[in-house]
Protein backbone atom coordinates (compact mmCIF):
# COMPACT_ATOMS: atom_id res chain seq x y z
CA UNK A 1 0.00 0.00 0.00
CA UNK A 2 1.73 3.10 -0.99
CA UNK A 3 0.90 6.51 0.28
CA UNK A 4 -1.66 7.70 -2.14
CA UNK A 5 -3.67 4.91 -1.20
CA UNK A 6 -3.26 5.62 2.31
CA UNK A 7 -4.72 8.78 2.03
CA UNK A 8 -7.60 7.67 0.03
CA UNK A 9 -8.17 5.39 3.04
CA UNK A 10 -8.08 8.14 5.57
CA UNK A 11 -10.64 10.17 3.33
CA UNK A 12 -12.56 7.53 3.22
CA UNK A 13 -12.60 6.93 7.04
CA UNK A 14 -12.87 10.69 8.00
CA UNK A 15 -16.22 10.92 5.49
CA UNK A 16 -17.76 8.25 7.52
CA UNK A 17 -16.75 9.12 11.09
CA UNK A 18 -18.52 12.36 10.24
CA UNK A 19 -17.24 14.75 12.64
CA UNK A 20 -14.39 16.76 13.46
CA UNK A 21 -11.74 14.81 15.22
CA UNK A 22 -8.54 15.81 17.37
CA UNK A 23 -5.51 13.77 17.00
CA UNK A 24 -2.55 14.55 19.08
CA UNK A 25 1.10 14.29 18.34
CA UNK A 26 3.20 14.67 21.76
CA UNK A 27 7.09 14.16 20.39
CA UNK A 28 8.50 17.03 18.59
CA UNK A 29 10.51 14.63 16.11
CA UNK A 30 6.61 13.84 15.02
CA UNK A 31 6.16 17.58 15.18
CA UNK A 32 9.05 18.52 12.67
CA UNK A 33 7.83 15.08 10.43
CA UNK A 34 4.52 16.65 10.34
CA UNK A 35 5.50 20.14 9.14
CA UNK A 36 8.05 19.19 6.84
CA UNK A 37 5.93 16.42 4.85
CA UNK A 38 2.79 19.04 4.87
CA UNK A 39 0.86 16.63 6.41
CA UNK A 40 -1.59 18.72 7.88
CA UNK A 41 -2.49 20.53 4.57
CA UNK A 42 -3.30 17.15 3.00
CA UNK A 43 -5.65 15.66 5.46
CA UNK A 44 -9.09 16.13 5.18
CA UNK A 45 -10.46 18.83 6.95
CA UNK A 46 -12.59 17.32 10.00
CA UNK A 47 -9.40 15.42 10.80
CA UNK A 48 -7.38 18.02 12.96
CA UNK A 49 -3.51 17.47 14.03
CA UNK A 50 -3.02 19.17 17.28
CA UNK A 51 0.70 19.52 18.27
CA UNK A 52 1.03 18.37 22.51
CA UNK A 53 3.67 18.88 25.32
CA UNK A 54 6.36 16.72 23.33
CA UNK A 55 9.21 19.38 22.70
CA UNK A 56 11.18 18.96 25.97
CA UNK A 57 13.19 22.63 25.70
CA UNK A 58 9.57 23.96 25.46
CA UNK A 59 8.28 22.50 28.47
CA UNK A 60 11.27 22.97 30.81
CA UNK A 61 9.44 25.24 33.03
CA UNK A 62 10.98 29.18 33.77
CA UNK A 63 12.34 28.43 36.74
CA UNK A 64 14.65 25.87 36.21
CA UNK A 65 15.62 28.15 33.36
CA UNK A 66 16.45 30.63 36.17
CA UNK A 67 17.64 28.28 37.96
CA UNK A 68 20.93 26.92 35.54
CA UNK A 69 20.98 30.96 34.20
CA UNK A 70 21.74 31.74 37.37
CA UNK A 71 24.59 29.05 37.90
CA UNK A 72 26.27 29.73 34.98
CA UNK A 73 25.91 33.56 36.03
CA UNK A 74 27.75 32.66 39.19
CA UNK A 75 30.38 31.03 37.40
CA UNK A 76 29.94 27.64 37.14
CA UNK A 77 30.30 26.15 33.69
CA UNK A 78 26.76 25.00 32.42
CA UNK A 79 26.31 22.37 29.29
CA UNK A 80 23.73 21.66 27.92
CA UNK A 81 22.07 20.49 24.16
CA UNK A 82 21.81 23.25 21.50
CA UNK A 83 18.12 24.78 21.29
CA UNK A 84 18.26 25.24 25.37
CA UNK A 85 20.72 28.41 24.99
CA UNK A 86 18.12 30.79 23.06
CA UNK A 87 15.33 30.20 25.28
CA UNK A 88 14.92 33.48 27.40
CA UNK A 89 14.64 33.25 31.17
CA UNK A 90 14.34 36.44 33.99
CA UNK A 91 17.79 36.39 33.73
CA UNK A 92 18.19 35.71 29.82
CA UNK A 93 19.20 32.88 28.45
CA UNK A 94 21.80 30.71 28.28
CA UNK A 95 23.81 32.27 25.28
CA UNK A 96 23.32 35.57 27.23
CA UNK A 97 24.99 34.38 29.72
CA UNK A 98 27.98 32.97 27.63
CA UNK A 99 27.96 36.72 25.70
CA UNK A 100 29.04 38.15 29.53
CA UNK A 101 31.53 35.81 30.14
CA UNK A 102 30.05 32.79 31.62
CA UNK A 103 31.38 29.63 30.46
CA UNK A 104 28.21 28.19 28.77
CA UNK A 105 28.48 25.14 25.89
CA UNK A 106 26.97 23.13 23.50
CA UNK A 107 27.24 19.47 23.70
CA UNK A 108 25.50 17.03 21.43
CA UNK A 109 26.02 14.31 23.96
CA UNK A 110 26.69 13.82 27.42
CA UNK A 111 29.87 11.56 27.07
CA UNK A 112 30.98 15.10 25.47
CA UNK A 113 29.54 16.82 28.47
CA UNK A 114 32.10 14.04 30.44
CA UNK A 115 35.20 15.32 28.11
CA UNK A 116 34.91 19.09 29.22
CA UNK A 117 34.64 18.39 32.84
CA UNK A 118 38.48 17.43 31.93
CA UNK A 119 38.80 20.77 31.43
CA UNK A 120 36.26 22.18 33.78
CA UNK A 121 36.14 19.93 36.80
CA UNK A 122 32.82 22.03 38.35
CA UNK A 123 31.25 21.76 35.05
CA UNK A 124 27.14 21.10 35.19
CA UNK A 125 25.27 19.53 32.59
CA UNK A 126 21.68 20.70 32.56
CA UNK A 127 19.24 17.15 31.75
CA UNK A 128 16.31 17.91 30.23
CA UNK A 129 13.75 15.98 28.23
CA UNK A 130 11.84 12.57 28.49
CA UNK A 131 12.76 8.92 28.56
CA UNK A 132 14.70 9.42 25.43
CA UNK A 133 17.48 11.61 26.80
CA UNK A 134 17.41 10.34 30.81
CA UNK A 135 19.35 7.23 30.20
CA UNK A 136 22.28 9.10 28.70
CA UNK A 137 21.81 11.95 31.37
CA UNK A 138 21.89 8.52 34.30
CA UNK A 139 24.78 7.15 32.34
CA UNK A 140 26.74 10.13 32.82
CA UNK A 141 25.64 10.68 36.34
CA UNK A 142 27.24 7.26 37.18
CA UNK A 143 30.62 8.15 35.49
CA UNK A 144 30.81 11.60 37.93
CA UNK A 145 28.79 14.38 35.81
CA UNK A 146 27.38 16.33 37.45
CA UNK A 147 23.62 17.04 36.58
CA UNK A 148 20.77 19.62 37.60
CA UNK A 149 17.67 16.95 36.54
CA UNK A 150 14.92 18.87 34.88
CA UNK A 151 14.30 15.37 33.40
CA UNK A 152 10.47 14.66 33.17
CA UNK A 153 8.35 10.91 32.78
CA UNK A 154 5.75 11.72 29.98
CA UNK A 155 3.05 9.58 31.01
CA UNK A 156 1.78 11.91 33.62
CA UNK A 157 1.67 15.08 31.33
CA UNK A 158 -0.89 12.58 28.74
CA UNK A 159 -2.85 12.11 31.64
CA UNK A 160 -3.66 15.36 32.22
CA UNK A 161 -4.47 16.19 28.62
CA UNK A 162 -7.05 13.82 28.65
CA UNK A 163 -8.30 15.07 32.40
CA UNK A 164 -8.17 19.20 30.79
CA UNK A 165 -11.49 19.96 30.07
CA UNK A 166 -9.54 22.72 27.93
CA UNK A 167 -9.08 20.23 25.40
CA UNK A 168 -10.48 17.61 23.74
CA UNK A 169 -8.20 14.84 22.28
CA UNK A 170 -9.62 11.65 20.65
CA UNK A 171 -6.52 10.12 19.57
CA UNK A 172 -3.14 10.58 20.61
CA UNK A 173 0.63 9.31 18.22
CA UNK A 174 2.57 8.52 21.25
CA UNK A 175 6.24 9.48 21.13
CA UNK A 176 8.00 7.00 19.32
CA UNK A 177 11.83 7.32 20.84
CA UNK A 178 10.10 7.46 24.77
CA UNK A 179 8.64 4.19 23.35
CA UNK A 180 11.50 2.44 22.62
CA UNK A 181 12.51 3.06 25.93
CA UNK A 182 9.51 2.42 28.13
CA UNK A 183 7.54 -0.13 25.70
CA UNK A 184 3.70 -0.46 24.79
CA UNK A 185 2.79 -1.21 28.27
CA UNK A 186 2.82 1.75 30.21
CA UNK A 187 0.44 3.26 27.39
CA UNK A 188 -2.68 0.81 28.16
CA UNK A 189 -4.12 2.66 31.16
CA UNK A 190 -4.42 5.78 29.23
CA UNK A 191 -8.25 5.54 28.00
CA UNK A 192 -7.85 6.95 24.64
CA UNK A 193 -6.71 5.05 21.25
CA UNK A 194 -3.11 5.75 20.32
CA UNK A 195 -0.59 4.61 18.03
CA UNK A 196 3.07 4.13 18.48
CA UNK A 197 4.50 5.34 15.25
CA UNK A 198 7.59 5.78 12.91
CA UNK A 199 8.76 8.92 11.64
CA UNK A 200 8.31 8.80 7.68
CA UNK A 201 5.76 10.19 5.77
CA UNK A 202 4.03 6.91 5.39
CA UNK A 203 4.77 6.09 9.18
CA UNK A 204 2.75 8.99 10.37
CA UNK A 205 0.16 8.50 7.25
CA UNK A 206 -0.47 5.01 8.43
CA UNK A 207 -0.41 6.27 12.37
CA UNK A 208 -3.14 8.67 11.50
CA UNK A 209 -5.03 6.43 9.63
CA UNK A 210 -4.80 3.53 12.82
CA UNK A 211 -6.23 5.93 14.93
CA UNK A 212 -9.28 6.47 12.60
CA UNK A 213 -9.86 2.72 12.61
CA UNK A 214 -10.26 2.62 16.44
CA UNK A 215 -12.19 5.99 16.67
CA UNK A 216 -14.64 4.50 14.07
CA UNK A 217 -15.41 1.36 16.03
CA UNK A 218 -15.31 2.99 19.45
CA UNK A 219 -12.36 1.29 20.42
CA UNK A 220 -8.98 2.36 22.55
CA UNK A 221 -5.79 0.43 22.54
CA UNK A 222 -2.43 0.67 22.05
CA UNK A 223 -1.50 -0.10 18.62
CA UNK A 224 2.36 -0.32 17.79
CA UNK A 225 3.55 0.47 13.95
CA UNK A 226 6.78 1.43 14.87
CA UNK A 227 7.67 -2.73 16.37
CA UNK A 228 10.92 -2.87 13.97
CA UNK A 229 12.32 -0.34 17.04
CA UNK A 230 9.58 -0.71 19.64
CA UNK A 231 9.40 -3.48 21.70
CA UNK A 232 6.66 -4.35 23.65
CA UNK A 233 8.45 -4.36 26.92
CA UNK A 234 10.49 -1.39 25.89
CA UNK A 235 14.55 -1.81 26.44
CA UNK A 236 14.75 -2.87 29.89
CA UNK A 237 18.59 -2.10 30.56
CA UNK A 238 17.56 1.35 30.16
CA UNK A 239 14.84 1.02 32.49
CA UNK A 240 17.27 -0.37 35.06
CA UNK A 241 20.12 2.59 34.46
CA UNK A 242 17.15 5.46 34.95
CA UNK A 243 15.65 3.70 38.09
CA UNK A 244 18.84 3.02 39.80
CA UNK A 245 19.89 6.81 39.05
CA UNK A 246 16.52 8.71 39.37
CA UNK A 247 13.58 8.51 41.65
CA UNK A 248 10.13 9.95 40.91
CA UNK A 249 8.98 13.48 41.67
CA UNK A 250 6.67 15.99 41.31
CA UNK A 251 7.51 17.56 38.03
CA UNK A 252 7.35 21.21 36.96
CA UNK A 253 5.77 21.79 33.28
CA UNK A 254 5.77 24.92 31.15
CA UNK A 255 1.82 25.70 31.41
CA UNK A 256 1.06 22.77 33.22
CA UNK A 257 2.85 23.40 36.49
CA UNK A 258 3.46 21.01 39.08
CA UNK A 259 2.14 17.15 37.74
CA UNK A 260 2.11 14.92 40.46
CA UNK A 261 5.10 12.05 39.78
CA UNK A 262 6.59 13.58 36.56
CA UNK A 263 9.92 14.74 37.67
CA UNK A 264 12.95 13.09 38.18
CA UNK A 265 15.44 13.56 40.52
CA UNK A 266 18.85 12.17 41.20
CA UNK A 267 18.83 9.60 44.05
CA UNK A 268 20.46 10.42 47.79
CA UNK A 269 23.47 7.19 46.24
CA UNK A 270 24.60 9.98 43.32
CA UNK A 271 23.87 13.51 45.70
CA UNK A 272 27.51 14.71 45.04
CA UNK A 273 26.66 14.84 41.26
CA UNK A 274 23.16 16.54 42.11
CA UNK A 275 23.87 20.47 41.21
CA UNK A 276 20.83 21.11 42.86
CA UNK A 277 22.41 19.77 45.73
CA UNK A 278 25.80 20.84 45.28
CA UNK A 279 24.66 24.45 44.79
CA UNK A 280 21.98 25.01 47.02
CA UNK A 281 23.80 27.91 48.51
CA UNK A 282 23.45 29.81 44.96
CA UNK A 283 20.27 28.46 44.07
CA UNK A 284 18.30 29.39 47.44
CA UNK A 285 18.90 32.88 46.73
CA UNK A 286 17.04 32.96 43.78
CA UNK A 287 13.16 34.05 44.42
CA UNK A 288 11.76 31.77 42.14
CA UNK A 289 8.19 33.43 42.60
CA UNK A 290 9.30 35.76 40.42
CA UNK A 291 10.13 32.92 37.22
CA UNK A 292 7.29 34.03 34.93
CA UNK A 293 6.48 33.26 31.51
CA UNK A 294 7.70 36.26 28.66
CA UNK A 295 5.14 38.80 28.92
CA UNK A 296 2.42 38.07 26.31
CA UNK A 297 3.96 34.56 25.45
CA UNK A 298 1.06 31.94 25.16
CA UNK A 299 3.89 28.86 24.91
CA UNK A 300 1.49 27.59 28.39
CA UNK A 301 -1.58 27.11 26.37
CA UNK A 302 0.36 25.95 22.98
CA UNK A 303 2.19 23.30 24.53
CA UNK A 304 -1.43 21.84 25.81
CA UNK A 305 -3.08 21.98 22.93
CA UNK A 306 -5.55 24.89 24.08
CA UNK A 307 -4.92 27.28 21.43
CA UNK A 308 -2.76 26.98 17.88
CA UNK A 309 0.25 29.01 17.83
CA UNK A 310 -1.84 31.34 15.49
CA UNK A 311 -3.93 32.29 17.90
CA UNK A 312 -1.08 33.81 19.97
CA UNK A 313 -0.64 37.89 19.05
CA UNK A 314 3.07 37.55 18.54
CA UNK A 315 3.27 34.91 16.29
CA UNK A 316 5.52 35.43 13.13
CA UNK A 317 5.63 39.50 14.25
CA UNK A 318 6.79 39.95 17.20
CA UNK A 319 7.87 36.21 18.10
CA UNK A 320 10.05 34.88 15.00
CA UNK A 321 12.38 31.88 15.33
CA UNK A 322 15.32 34.97 14.46
CA UNK A 323 13.18 36.38 17.31
CA UNK A 324 11.78 34.31 19.16
CA UNK A 325 10.04 35.46 22.86
CA UNK A 326 8.87 31.87 23.86
CA UNK A 327 10.57 28.39 23.64
CA UNK A 328 7.66 26.95 21.18
CA UNK A 329 9.70 29.50 18.55
CA UNK A 330 13.31 28.84 19.84
CA UNK A 331 13.38 25.25 19.11
CA UNK A 332 13.29 23.46 15.98
CA UNK A 333 10.86 20.81 17.82
CA UNK A 334 8.64 23.28 18.82
CA UNK A 335 4.89 23.60 17.77
CA UNK A 336 5.65 27.93 16.98
CA UNK A 337 8.81 27.49 15.18
CA UNK A 338 7.77 24.57 12.70
CA UNK A 339 4.21 26.17 11.94
CA UNK A 340 6.11 29.17 10.99
CA UNK A 341 8.87 27.14 8.70
CA UNK A 342 5.85 25.48 7.54
CA UNK A 343 4.09 28.41 6.42
CA UNK A 344 7.32 30.23 4.76
CA UNK B 1 15.99 16.43 20.93
CA UNK B 2 13.69 13.29 20.57
CA UNK B 3 15.67 13.00 17.32
CA UNK B 4 17.15 9.42 16.46
CA UNK B 5 19.01 8.03 13.39
CA UNK B 6 19.58 4.42 11.52
CA UNK B 7 22.67 3.22 11.27
CA UNK B 8 24.61 0.46 10.92
CA UNK B 9 27.47 -1.17 13.06
CA UNK B 10 30.40 -1.23 11.05
CA UNK B 11 33.21 -1.78 13.60
CA UNK B 12 33.01 -2.88 17.79
CA UNK B 13 36.08 -0.55 19.15
CA UNK B 14 35.61 -1.51 23.04
CA UNK B 15 33.13 -2.78 25.33
CA UNK B 16 31.03 0.38 25.06
CA UNK B 17 32.16 2.07 21.80
CA UNK B 18 31.19 1.23 18.33
CA UNK B 19 31.77 2.78 14.62
CA UNK B 20 28.59 3.64 13.24
CA UNK B 21 27.65 3.98 9.28
CA UNK B 22 24.41 6.87 8.85
CA UNK B 23 24.41 6.04 5.19
CA UNK B 24 28.19 7.13 4.50
CA UNK B 25 29.00 9.11 7.48
CA UNK B 26 31.05 7.68 9.97
CA UNK B 27 31.11 8.16 13.99
CA UNK B 28 31.92 6.49 17.01
CA UNK B 29 28.59 5.98 18.99
CA UNK B 30 28.02 5.05 22.98
CA UNK B 31 26.53 1.11 22.53
CA UNK B 32 26.79 0.52 25.96
CA UNK B 33 22.57 0.54 26.62
CA UNK B 34 22.10 -2.50 24.43
CA UNK B 35 23.09 -6.03 25.31
CA UNK B 36 25.43 -7.90 23.08
CA UNK B 37 25.82 -5.21 20.47
CA UNK B 38 27.29 -7.07 16.93
CA UNK B 39 28.69 -6.19 13.82
CA UNK B 40 26.78 -5.63 11.16
CA UNK B 41 23.42 -4.92 13.44
CA UNK B 42 20.98 -1.86 12.83
CA UNK B 43 20.65 0.47 15.84
CA UNK B 44 19.27 3.74 16.60
CA UNK B 45 20.62 6.45 18.02
CA UNK B 46 19.93 9.19 20.02
CA UNK B 47 22.23 11.78 21.69
CA UNK B 48 25.37 10.23 20.85
CA UNK B 49 23.97 6.33 22.69
CA UNK B 50 22.60 3.29 20.36
CA UNK B 51 18.93 3.09 22.28
CA UNK B 52 17.98 0.20 20.34
CA UNK B 53 18.06 -2.53 17.60
CA UNK B 54 16.63 -2.02 14.47
CA UNK B 55 14.38 -5.60 13.85
CA UNK B 56 14.44 -6.12 10.04
CA UNK B 57 11.91 -9.07 10.07
CA UNK B 58 9.60 -7.03 12.34
CA UNK B 59 8.77 -4.70 10.02
CA UNK B 60 4.94 -5.30 9.46
CA UNK B 61 3.00 -4.09 6.88
CA UNK B 62 -0.25 -1.88 7.48
CA UNK B 63 -2.30 -4.62 6.50
CA UNK B 64 -1.04 -7.22 8.87
CA UNK B 65 -1.38 -4.70 11.96
CA UNK B 66 -5.55 -4.36 10.64
CA UNK B 67 -5.73 -8.07 11.04
CA UNK B 68 -5.24 -7.36 14.32
CA UNK B 69 -7.04 -4.56 15.58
Amino acid sequence: MDNIEILEKINKIAIEIGRSVNLMEVCGTHTQAISRFGIRKILPKNIKLITGPGCPVCVTSQKDIDAIVSLALAGIPVATYGDMLRVPGRFGSLDEAREKGAKVFDVYSTEDALKLKKDYPDLVFFGLGFETTTPMTAWAIRKGLTVYSSHKIFLPAMEALLNSSEVNIDGFIDPGHVSVVIGEKPYEKLNSPQVITGFEERDVLEGVYLLLCQIENSDSRVVNQYSRVVKKEGNKKIQEIIDEVFEIADGDWRGFGIIKNSGLEIRKKYQKFDAKNKYKNVLDKIDFSKSKDPVGCKCGEVIQGIISPKKCPMFGKVCTPDNPVGPCMVSVEGACNNLFCEAE
Amino acid sequence: MCLAFPGKIIKLNSKNQATVDFDGVEKEINVSLIDNIKKGEFVIVHAGFAIERIEKSQKRELDNILGNI
